[in-house]
């Protein structure tokens, strides 16, 4: 994880990168795919992360990727490109949300509070899910059907941290939250992520996720 | 040092970013080794990062890339115009330009070059005028009256009103009454 965050953001790719900002600001706009195009996962996996539904968060990724066009002047050297773009996108996908009153909707486990301590429930052996297992779509479907269950803060962490490889600092900038409150969510995501996905509890898999039972998707 | 199973939960998250102390990360190597447990929770989440952290489960839905491509060309690459769109668009240009000229032609009333001569009245300011450098006239192209044939230029004639330049009493007769 951290080579490709290294192949991503390497000295190259960012003096590229650099080159791709200025000529699109002095007017170039059509270089700007060129730009987002090593990002277009992560923007939308972040809007996905939001929003839990793949049009509205391809229509947020969209409007987000138009949005850093539209003030590319604005932005700073200082912090990366990726962060400044995901942290339109997550601005973008909660602005959404917002608008339609999803909280509502948002599951229990979101109104918890960040006190206290998270205890595990699960102590059985941990059975490893082997990488290769990714290549199924059903695996990709139940892991992804996990993180959508956790609460909104948590998920957001978990996504900029985990899978878009931001590190603590620049996720809780992208969220405007401080680097504690991201060390606690996190722990917290993974570790609900892991009971969700640990076989043996409350029937495991075969209830949670209605695999036949004892069956597992691997 | 000894550290209790609420202690690596509470701690684990920071173990796996490599962000706790060493004699914190000895204690808790020592009580994964003992307890299964703990063993199994830090498995677990070192599992569960891994999976996620892959990049097959940051896919996009298909034909994402196309549409969003389409989308920025829409809104990123300005609009080819049409021959006639350019030309209305050239046209606007000038008359507003003509109208600038005209506007500060009227309002602003530089020094001449000449004390003797007359400012022009009406005189087209994106017309194409000559001058000398040196020289207190502007006239049309071809004028006999152009003197100092060595240092000319060709420039409109709101830009020779601002400078000082007066009308040639022969070839801008017409703008001299």
């Amino acid at each position: 994880m951290p080579e490709e965050l290294n192949v991503l953001g390497g000295p190259a790719a960012q003096f590229n990168e650099e080159v791709l900002i200025r000529r699109i600001r002095d007017g170039e706009g059509d270089l700007f795919y060129e730009l987002i195009r090593p990002y277009e996962r992560r923007v939308f996996a972040a809007a996905l992360a939001i929003l839990r539904n793949e049009a509205d968060a391809e229509d947020a990724a969209q409007e987000a990727m138009l949005k850093a066009f539209r003030h590319i002047r604005q932005f700073r050297a200082e912090s990366r490109f990726s962060t400044w773009l995901i942290q339109i996108t997550v601005n973008e996908a909660r602005m959404r949300r917002r608008k339609e009153h999803a909280e509502i909707m948002e599951p229990i486990v979101d109104r918890q509070d960040e006190e206290g301590n998270y205890v595990p429930r699960d102590f059985a052996d941990w059975r490893e899910i082997p990488l290769e297992t990714l290549e199924r779509k059903e695996v990709r479907e139940k892991l992804a059907e996990a993180l959508a269950s956790l609460g909104e803060k948590y998920r957001e962490v978990f996504v900029l941290r985990d899978m878009q490889q931001l590190s603590i600092e620049e996720t809780a900038k992208a969220l405007g939250i401080s680097t504690a409150s991201v060390k606690i969510r996190l722990l917290r995501a993974r570790l609900m992520l892991r009971d969700l996905l640990a076989p043996g509890l409350d029937g495991g898999w075969s209830s949670k996720f209605s695999f036949a039972k004892g069956a597992k998707p691997w | 040092m000894v550290v209790r199973c609420e202690d690596v939960w509470r701690e684990i998250s920071n173990y796996l970013e490599g962000e706790v102390d060493p004699t914190l990360r000895t204690a808790m190597e020592e009580h994964f080794r003992e307890c299964k447990h703990c063993a199994s929770v830090l498995e677990g989440t070192r599992n569960v990062i891994q999976l996620y952290g892959d990049e097959r489960m940051s896919e996009v839905p298909l034909g994402f890339s196309h549409r969003l491509q389409r989308r920025l060309e829409e809104n990123t690459v300005p609009a080819r115009r049409t021959f006639l769109g350019w030309m209305v668009a050239a046209a606007a240009t000038v008359l507003v330009a003509g109208s600038f000229e005209l506007a500060r032609s009227v309002s602003r009333h530089p020094e001449l070059r000449s004390e003797h001569a007359r400012s022009g009245h009406g005189v087209p300011p994106g017309m194409m005028v000559i001058v000398a450098t040196d020289g207190k006239t502007f006239h049309v192209h071809g004028c006999p009256f152009i003197h100092d044939k060595a240092h000319l230029q060709t420039i409109t004639a709101g830009q020779a009103m601002r400078e000082g330049y007066v009308p040639c009493v022969r070839c801008m007769k017409k703008y001299l009454s």
